[in-house]
């Protein structure tokens, strides 16, 4: 048995957990050191989600809650590609997203926000990657909308993503944002992320990606942590 | 466009994630990619619920946490593309909001792992998503019965001694058969053992 330790997270990229601005993580942030694990070939496995947990229309958001029309909004295509550390494409893996809908309202039964409902928007999808780790999905831009967290207070247009990658040690939860969003600089969450790694959360327009009378294009590639295929660069 | 390849930031899951990752657990029009039910009929393995409360700093339990859970089966062995294939599928990974039970409860029903051929005890890997988490916390559950097991265990045993029951899930046997309680203390005396992964 090995005692080799896990690489573990690279803390010059993730947020801290404790970050007093963003208010609710005071309470539910640990407060002890995370402890370190043994590098098992368990660490390098995880549950496995690729192209067949993906149905027609599942990463289309334009098209998979509709009922008598189409949702209302800026239409957008959002694409990118997954990569490992070593900027390796991760092929065959699923990715997960939910959003409000173009007036900063989701569908979510707790969502008290005094915004429109869109009988046609349901704001949830998934894809996966393909051979080259790309992904696609076709949605609307979402509004901002307030919130709690201090007076006067907006989240800044977002999209939130789960990926899995090839092993437990590679699942993200994370949020896309767009580029030029004012409520970026007062935004708590993405503030608590590294100054120099902040830039990986916001999505780029793209007039390649943009599809001429349709749809406004974003690129927004994803790297996983974890341990790569190749040895960990230190 | 950048050249480096620096890990994307985790940021937080935010409120209002059940329409996207367990709808059907929470009654929206979209499929679940998993659910609270691991097993089927034709699963091997003891039949357990794992079931517990994600308490915050002031123990007050979270009711907007997703739990997710993944585990080996009855012989040990994780389903992954690399494993050779089985019988009778069994993913063995779950998920659950505990936003849809009154006392704000996960609950899994599924079976109890082998201990895997790496000579560890039985585990399950559990995870935690929820607002104000601004990235997810790993930790593993152990059997409270299997004690000689646990003791040879080189992850449970790097574990202070004071904390290593924080992740010990209690057995108890109710009418419906065995439970595995484990609760998840963010913080605090009794703060739960989170691994850097």
């Amino acid at each position: 048995m090995t005692s080799k330790p896990f690489p573990g997270r690279d803390w010059n990229s993730h947020p801290a957990y404790v970050s007093p601005d963003y208010r609710s993580s005071r309470l539910r942030a640990p407060s002890k050191p995370l402890q370190q694990l043994p590098d098992t070939p368990e660490l390098h496995a995880g549950p496995h989600f690729d192209g067949n947990a993906v149905r027609q229309l599942d990463n289309d958001l334009l098209k998979n809650g509709a009922h008598d029309g189409e949702p209302l909004g800026q239409r957008i295509v959002v694409t990118g590609r997954v990569l490992d550390q070593h900027g390796q494409p991760v092929p065959d893996t699923l990715i997960e997203i939910w959003q409000a809908n173009a007036a900063g309202r989701y569908i979510d039964r707790n969502d008290d926000n005094d915004a429109p409902l869109d009988p046609n928007f349901l704001g949830a999808g998934r894809a996966a990657t393909d051979a080259q780790g790309r992904y696609r999905f076709y949605t609307v831009k979402p509004g901002a909308y307030p919130w709690g967290n201090h007076h006067n207070a907006w989240r800044p247009n977002h999209i939130h993503l789960s990926v899995f990658g090839p092993s437990i040690a590679t699942r993200l939860v994370t949020q896309m944002y767009f580029a030029g969003d004012p409520l970026l600089e007062f935004d708590p969450i993405y503030l608590a992320v590294p100054a120099a790694a902040r830039h990986r959360l916001v999505a780029e327009y793209s007039p390649d990606v943009t599809e001429s009378g349709f749809a406004l294009g974003y690129i927004f590639d994803i790297v996983l942590g974890g341990a790569g295929k190749t040895p960990a660069q230190t | 466009m950048s050249t480096d390849h620096g890990q994307t930031p985790s940021q937080a899951i935010g409120p209002f994630f059940a329409h996207g990752l367990i709808p059907e657990q929470y009654g929206y029009a979209f499929t679940s990619l998993a659910g609270t039910a691991l097993a089927s009929e034709r699963t091997m393995g003891e039949r357990v619920r794992i079931q517990g409360q994600v308490l915050d700093g002031e123990a007050v339990p979270v009711a907007d946490a997703l739990v997710e859970i993944w585990q080996a089966d009855a012989e040990g062995r994780y389903m992954h593309p690399a494993a050779p294939p089985r019988n009778v599928e069994f993913t063995g990974f779950g998920r659950a909001g505990t936003g849809a039970d009154p006392h704000n409860r996960f609950l899994f029903d599924t079976i109890k792992p082998g201990a895997p051929q790496t000579g560890h005890a039985p585990h399950i890997h559990v995870f935690v998503f929820m607002p104000g988490l601004l990235n997810h916390v790993s930790t593993r559950l152990y059997f409270s019965d299997e004690t000689s097991a646990n003791e040879r265990d080189n992850v449970l045993q790097s574990i202070a001694a004071v904390r290593r029951n924080t992740l010990i899930a209690l057995r108890e046997q109710s009418d419906e058969g065995a439970v595995y309680r484990f609760d998840i203390h963010m913080q605090g005396p009794l703060e739960t053992v989170f691994f850097d992964l």
